[in-house]
């Protein structure tokens, strides 16, 4: 069951748009943004919302890289895997990421606090190695950083 | 030296705000859009100014918007998209623009609609823009406000609406046909031209895409004329250029300079040059899927022609300066596997040819690469050309690998022989 | 014509094609995947890959792919130069870089396009070294297996699927190389067109689960071409068996009928020929030993039928034209009836003279896709006649495309062009039924009331339509205002479509859907008006005008002789009137082929073929006659036509003859001179001599194997091959290697073509006609521009008698047909009974969902489940059809509702 709050973003959203699927990733979106991720209930949900069937629904939760139908930990590192980000070093951030969380790619820590995934070009090439914890781009990022960085994730 | 694009951008201050933006004479280049000049005008003017879409493939911007169909029988509606999506990796241009000065965009987007008639516009932007996303986002209210968007803006009879889309991941929707399939709510994977999207776009509808350093060109174009947009370049192709570089030099970043400048000039100088210790090897001149060039070509002129005659592309204007402590096989390696993943899935040779030469690259780099693979690899640049393949990511993606043989083969050679990486 | 170069040389093609189509109809063998004739392209495979040069000069040109370039004037292509061969090799390189090598255990194997294509290429060995990527693969139901791992993502499952038969749960998802063809869980697919999966998939992704169970190679089947008997529309199948038992039933392409597509009770629903039920020794009841050989039979029926008794005979809907023919002949045309309700044989007599006047046209399935607007009066087709609802759902989706491409100059076969511009746009589609319907969801206008307001409406839309006609009386305005949108948008069509049909026992229904039809056909305007029928051979007895056998019962005595072809009637009547005719008959002869409640009633049971064993005619509901084809001979002697059986019993009475001189045409060709109403009947097929170059045409493929060690276990020398005095048709691998005549093709094969996409080899273009012309022979032509007479008779609205509903039957594309249900898995997908209401009645009764209630009908109890009925109108319950094991109801008829009292027990 999509919650309220859900039903009136998603509400808002088909007023701008011609037909009702055309919402699709902008209802995925918004409950993302509530829940942390998208259950299979919730697809069938939004399917159900959109006159769309769940299928529909997923083929489109699936394609994409940042919808995420499986659950999440409270925060979400996106570490930046691409080129100017290699050529600065990511790999040693990753393995200092890996040493620290105990964690590797696309796993949740067992407190459910982090949970680490790989992601193309963050746009901040000059800046790198960068990462994004959540809303918040971090970028320059050395190791020795990143406890302190950490931190404030609770 | 002019620089129109970022001469209102400060790096570590919050952009203009609307009122901010009038007082150094934005929106003025609407207001004489449209209340002075036709639609086809404005076409003219910018097809004359030979602004070269920014987006990569730098095709004349006016000359794009001409193909919409226009007057009483044309479609209703139609659609104006900024393509924001900027993904390409090593490209961090658009970000500064958007994040700079995101009047500047939204004052282009409305002067394009104006020429192609468009009564909606988008602005498409990465998920990961989170401060752009909210600057848009309060500079569409503004200029809603000021009555630059809505209902007959400024009293003319043109009408345009703009919304912010903000994507949720995938390279594929920066194409401009994937694009629209995600705009749609559908699966990001890109359609076949014929029918181009001038045509028939968004939600089938004739729409034009451009890159958002393409749009805020506009603005200056409709002020000063094309002349003068032509005279701020060292080339043909007209205007400043935002160009970047990533990598081990001693000042990554982005400036705007005029199109034509020289790479050298442009690394040397602007980037600060190589850092202590490092020598250049190669160097991506246009983001991830444009061929590498070497220090042989650090005198050729960074527009759209030079660098194709040297054997790569424009593309962004963004490059990635490879050293030569890193592998080139691991540095190619890491392109074609985000090529790899970011592969719609769609056509066949994508799909299935790239995560090949990933396997193959991987291989390599760990010591396990044979004498054939050099083959196999050099058949993959040949056949994931233009045309074979649906769109232009794969043959975008061979572009690397297939100069990476080129220039530096013997790299290749040694990890095969040695059955090692030389650089670990 | 343009004339395009094709390695140097000139050929004259159609217009408005593109290249890849265009190739193939000049039978060049260009590899695809992605694309397919009635899904059309999209670009994704790059499979179809041919080079294109600017000009005659350009030596150079550059790779294209085929599906995607419009055919021009003067263009210059090459499919055999190294370039696109050398892409076209690597395509599939690439495609098998994950493909498995289990062309051994995988059920495609033999008859796959993958295969094909691979061959086709040369691609042979190779060079990819790394694991392969696997997937877990899903339930999907009974019908169909998924083997994700074979996939090569041509996207065609999903297109088919969603695209083309508008089925919601399968998709695909995510992305890159491990996108993922299946439903969102496991689960049952939902659409009943499911099964074409099996040939629209090029690979062994989705196969046939029920071949599964007895698993036999396209090569090593014996085949016939055959005509589906599960409803009226007569889709051509092919039917494949082994070692006596059918093996699968798979789709016989023709261009005018179901094309590329079955429904899923037409695949699935062959095994009642292999059940266990069957009937396959004649019996003699209350007689020791009761199983007889033919002789006995033969004497025992000599005395039955030479004693001077009145003979009855009761046709059969099921049976063949020839089987029901000679039964009539047997029994003299005044005692032939058919085995139906009196009210069915009128409906049905109704619309064989509404369709026989030739005031309007009837049209073949594939016309009716061409239709722009469409009205389905009543008829639940996606039950009764599902191909018929997917021919409307083009309809529907061709006629939004054909708008939306007037301003553009996109071609109709760029399908994800098109359906980028259609969006969500439909063509016109009115649909009136008693409930909710699939089609609902792609329908402009949707009413859910009475057979009567729905006739009355229909009456209205005549009205509208041509205002001679009258006026419907105390209109209500929802009925009114329905009336006005639906005449307004016929009016507007240039091939409007009308469909109607018997299943809600409504005359007026059937009377109103003619003159909406006869209205419209004015001038320019061509309406098409087409009916459903129960089943697959209604149409003969209805033109045959055969009373229903309830008239017959006054006639018989002691001293009558019945004769019952092929039926059970117990699914016409209720069990209390069926058992009264019984109980009359003290003589009854029933032939049939498996055993039922009509079977256990004779004094003398006779084995009859099923369509596998017999060869016969079925008119399907347009009135084309279509010949279906002995597959195999059974292995006992006693299975036969039931044809010829009345015509050994016929040489018995006149001391005659042995009844083998007769072969079906001989038959038709008698009816023809008998009732001129068929006409034309007897050029359905080739006589049993026809050959050519002298040769007979093979049932089994030149690759069949094992056929000397078959029965070797019982002796070692190889029998000598049975004879098909019949047909043309021979039962080996002998005979004439290439295309045979259309109506004659047992099975699909061409050289480097074994899946069954060598359609293509067989048509005249791509997706067009077979070559020679589609088989069938059309009995009801057009004659007249304009109807000379209009029903006026508008029934008036009686009021429901108190407390009563009016009883009427739900049909169901699984359970609803009788022959279909033998099979296990389409068994599975039937509904259990129940009892339907709407909402409102439910609530008014203080009833719930799922509790039992009885329903009283003309003196009888029936207690089953409620299942509430969100759309159905107040005022009418419904029970489903049918079903095995329930008992057939007067439909229409009033019946009172009661709580049940077992209620309390549950
Ligand atoms: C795989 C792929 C990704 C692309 N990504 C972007 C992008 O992120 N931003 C962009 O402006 N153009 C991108 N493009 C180019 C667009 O397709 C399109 O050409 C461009 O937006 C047109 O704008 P322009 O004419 O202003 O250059 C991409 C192209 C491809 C093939
Ligand atoms: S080249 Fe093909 S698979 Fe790759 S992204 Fe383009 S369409 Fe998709
Ligand atoms: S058949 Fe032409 S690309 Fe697939």
């Amino acid at each position: 069951m999509l919650q309220e709050s859900e039903i009136l973003a998603i509400e808002h959203e088909l007023t701008l748009v011609p037909h009702k699927s055309a919402a699709v990733i902008e209802a995925l979106k918004i409950v993302q943004q509530h829940r942390g991720w998208v259950s299979d209930e919730a697809v069938a949900a939004i399917a159900t919302h959109l006159d769309m069937s769940p299928a529909a629904v997923d083929s489109i939760a699936t394609f994409y890289n940042l919808i995420f139908r499986k659950p999440v930990g409270r925060h979400v590192i996106l570490l930046c895997d691409s080129i100017s980000c290699y050529v600065m070093g990511y790999k040693t951030l990753y393995a200092a990421l890996q040493k620290q969380l105990n964690i590797r790619f696309g796993e949740t820590t067992p407190d459910q606090r982090f949970t680490l995934l790989p992601n193309a070009c963050l746009g901040c090439c000059d800046h790198a190695p960068a990462l994004m914890i959540d809303a918040n781009l971090h970028t320059d990022v050395t190791v020795e950083q990143l406890e302190t960085l950490l931190e404030k994730y609770v | 030296m002019e620089r129109p694009l970022t001469i209102n951008i400060h790096p570590g201050q919050p952009p203009l705000n609307l009122k901010e933006y009038e007082s150094v004479g934005g929106y003025a280049a609407v207001r004489k859009a449209v209340t002075n000049l036709t639609p086809q005008e404005v076409q003219q003017l910018v097809q004359e100014s030979n602004l070269k879409g920014r987006g990569g493939a730098g095709f004349n911007t006016g000359f794009k918007w001409s193909f919409v169909p226009m007057g009483p029988d044309a479609p209703t509606t139609k659609y104006l998209i900024a393509n924001a999506d900027e993904m390409e990796p090593g490209t961090f241009k658009d970000r500064l623009l958007l994040e700079g000065n995101p009047h500047q965009l939204i004052e282009g987007m409305i002067i394009a609609a104006y020429a192609i008639q468009a009564n909606i516009a988008y602005v498409f932007l990465r998920w990961a823009y989170k401060k752009a996303a909210e600057l848009i986002t309060k500079g569409i209210q503004e200029a809603y406000a000021k009555g630059y968007l809505g209902k007959n803006i400024l009293g003319s009879p043109f009408s345009l609406d703009m919304y912010l889309h903000t994507g949720v991941g995938r390279y594929m929707c920066g194409e401009e046909t994937a694009l629209l399939n995600a705009l749609e709510g559908k699966r990001a994977t890109p359609r076949a031209k014929p029918p181009f999207p001038q045509v028939s776009g968004l939600f089938g509808k004739p729409t034009i895409v451009n890159n958002v350093e393409t749009f805020c060109c506009v603005p200056h174009i409709i002020n000063n004329g094309a002349a003068w947009f032509k005279s701020l370049s060292y080339s043909e192709d007209g205007g400043t250029k935002l160009y970047g570089v990533s990598g081990k030099v001693k000042r990554p970043g982005a400036w705007e300079l005029p199109m034509g400048i020289t790479m050298r000039e442009l690394i040397e100088e602007h980037a600060g040059g190589m850092k202590n210790g490092y020598r250049l090897k190669g160097v991506l001149p246009g983001g991830a899927s444009t061929d590498f060039l070497t220090d042989k070509h650090l005198d050729i002129k960074l527009d759209f022609k030079s660098v194709s005659a040297a054997g790569s592309r424009l593309g962004t204007g963004t490059m990635i300066v490879m050293d030569d402590a890193t592998c080139p096989v691991g540095f190619v390696h890491n392109l074609q596997h985000f090529f790899a993943q970011e592969s719609c899935g769609w056509c066949t040779p994508c799909r299935e040819g790239l995560p090949w030469v990933e396997k193959i690259l991987w291989s390599i780099e760990n010591g396990n690469g044979r004498e054939e693979d050099m083959e196999l690899l050099q058949m993959h640049t040949r056949l994931l050309g233009p045309g074979n393949t649906f769109c232009a990511l794969a043959p975008g993606a061979m572009e690397p690998l297939q100069s990476a043989i080129k220039y530096f083969g013997d790299d290749f050679l040694t990890h095969i022989k040695e059955k090692k990486c030389p650089y670990q | 014509m343009p004339t395009i170069y094709i390695d140097n040389k000139p050929y004259e093609v159609k217009a408005g094609k593109n290249l890849l189509e265009t190739c193939l109809t000049l039978g060049l063998d260009l590899p695809y995947f992605c694309w397919h004739p009635a899904l059309g392209s999209v670009g994704a495979c790059r499979q179809c890959a041919i080079t294109l040069f600017k000009d005659k000069e350009d030596t150079q040109g550059r790779i294209v792919m085929s599906c995607m370039e419009p055919v021009k004037e003067g263009a210059c292509i090459s499919v055999s130069n190294a370039t696109a061969k050398a892409f076209r090799g690597q395509v599939i390189e690439w495609l098998m870089t994950n493909h498995p090598h289990d062309c051994p255990v995988c059920d495609e194997g033999g008859c796959c396009h993958l295969q094909d294509m691979t061959v086709m290429t040369g691609h042979n060995y190779r060079r990819y070294q790394y694991k392969k990527r696997t997937y877990l693969n899903q339930y999907l139901g009974p019908l169909l297996n998924h083997e994700m791992n074979r996939c090569i993502q041509c996207y065609r499952c999903v297109r088919f699927y969603k695209d083309y038969a508008g089925g919601e749960d399968l998709n695909v998802f995510a992305a890159h190389h491990h996108v993922y063809f299946g439903r969102e869980k496991d689960g049952i697919l939902q659409s009943p067109f499911s099964g074409n999966l099996v040939e629209v998939c090029p690979t062994g992704v989705f196969t046939d689960k029920t071949l599964k169970q007895h698993y036999t190679r396209k090569w090593d089947l014996t085949a016939a071409p055959s005509v589906c008997q599960h409803c009226s529309l007569g889709c051509n199948t092919t039917a494949g068996e082994r070692y006596g038992k059918i093996r699968s039933i798979t789709n016989r392409y023709n261009g005018a009928v179901n094309g590329y597509f079955l429904c899923d009770r037409g695949r699935f629903g062959y095994e009642f020929v292999n059940d266990e039920n069957r009937i396959t020794q004649p019996l003699i009841r209350n007689r020791v030993p009761e199983a007889v050989d033919e002789q006995s039979l033969m004497d025992h029926l000599k005395l039955l039928l030479t004693q001077s008794r009145t003979l009855i005979g009761i046709g059969s809907s099921r049976a063949s034209v020839e089987s029901n023919f000679a039964l009539r002949q047997l029994v003299g045309s005044e005692n032939f009836y058919q085995g139906v309700s009196l009210d069915e044989a009128a409906l049905g007599k109704l619309i064989a003279s509404i369709l026989q006047s030739g005031a309007v046209h009837t049209p073949s399935l594939k016309e009716m896709e061409q239709a722009d607007a469409v009205l389905v009066l009543g008829e639940d087709i996606w039950n009764t006649a599902p191909i018929m609802a997917l021919s409307v759902r083009q309809a529907v989706m061709n006629s939004a495309a054909a708008n939306a491409l007037q301003q553009t100059s996109i071609a109709g076969w760029h399908d994800a062009a098109v359906r980028e511009l259609v969006q969500d746009n439909k063509g016109f589609l009115a649909n009136a039924g008693l409930t909710a319907s699939p089609l609902d969801d792609i329908s402009t206008c949707t009413l859910h009331a009475t057979p009567h307001d729905i006739a009355v409406m229909g009456f209205a839309i005549a009205h509208a339509i041509h205002p001679g006609l009258p006026e419907v009386p105390q209109l209500n305005n929802e009925l009114a205002a329905k009336a006005a949108q639906i005449a307004k948008a016929l009016q507007q069509a240039k091939r409007p479509l009308i469909i109607s049909g018997p299943s809600c026992y409504n005359e007026a229904m059937i009377k109103a859907a003619f003159d909406i039809a006869g209205a419209l056909n004015t001038g320019e305007r061509k309406a098409m008006l087409s009916y459903v029928l129960p089943a697959c051979n209604s149409m003969t007895l209805a033109m045959m005008q055969a009373p229903s056998f309830e008239k017959s019962i006054d006639r018989i005595n002691d001293n009558t002789v019945v004769i019952i072809l092929e039926q059970d009637l117990y699914r016409s009547i209720p069990p209390a009137k069926a058992n009264a005719f019984f109980n009359r008959c003290k003589n009854l002869i029933v032939l049939d082929s498996l055993h039922n409640g009509t079977t256990e009633k004779a004094q003398v049971l006779i084995p009859a073929a099923t369509m596998a064993e017999a060869d016969g005619t079925l008119i399907n509901n347009e009135g084309r006659a279509q010949r279906y084809y002995q597959v195999f001979v059974p292995t006992t002697g006693m299975v036969k036509e039931s044809w010829k059986w009345f015509w050994q019993m016929r040489s018995l009475q006149t001391s005659s003859g042995n009844g083998l001189e007769l072969h079906p045409n001989d038959w038709l060709t008698k009816l023809e001179k008998t009732l001129p109403q068929f006409n034309g009947i007897s050029r359905v097929s080739y006589p049993p001599e026809f050959r050519i170059h002298g040769q007979a045409i093979p049932r089994e493929p030149h690759r069949y194997s094992g056929r000397t060690a078959m029965l070797a276990n019982l002796a070692v020398s190889e029998p000598k091959p049975l004879q098909d005095n019949d047909s043309p048709l021979s039962f080996t691998m002998e005979g004439y290697p290439n295309r045979p005549p259309a109506s004659l093709i047992p099975f699909f094969w061409a050289p480097g073509w074994n899946s069954i996409q060598s359609v293509n080899k067989y048509q005249q273009e791509t997706g067009g006609a077979l070559s020679g012309g589609d088989p069938g022979i059309r009995l009801l032509e057009q004659k007249t521009g304009t109807p000379t007479a209009y029903f006026t008779d508008i029934p008036e609205a009686l009021p429901a008698p108190r407390n009563k509903w009016l009883l009427l039957p739900a049909y169901h594309i699984f359970g609803s047909d009788e022959l279909s249900a033998y099979s296990a898995a389409i068994r599975e997908l039937c509904p259990e009974p129940y009892i339907g209401l709407s909402t409102q009645d439910t609530a008014e009764l203080g009833i719930t969902d799922g509790k039992n209630i009885t329903l009283v009908a003309e003196g009888e109890e029936y207690t089953y489940p409620l299942k509430i009925q969100e759309h159905l109108c107040n005022g009418i319950v419904l029970l489903p059809a049918g079903l095995p094991g329930m008992p057939a109801l007067t439909w229409g008829s009033w019946a009172t509702i009661a709580p049940s009292l077992k209620n309390n027990a549950v």
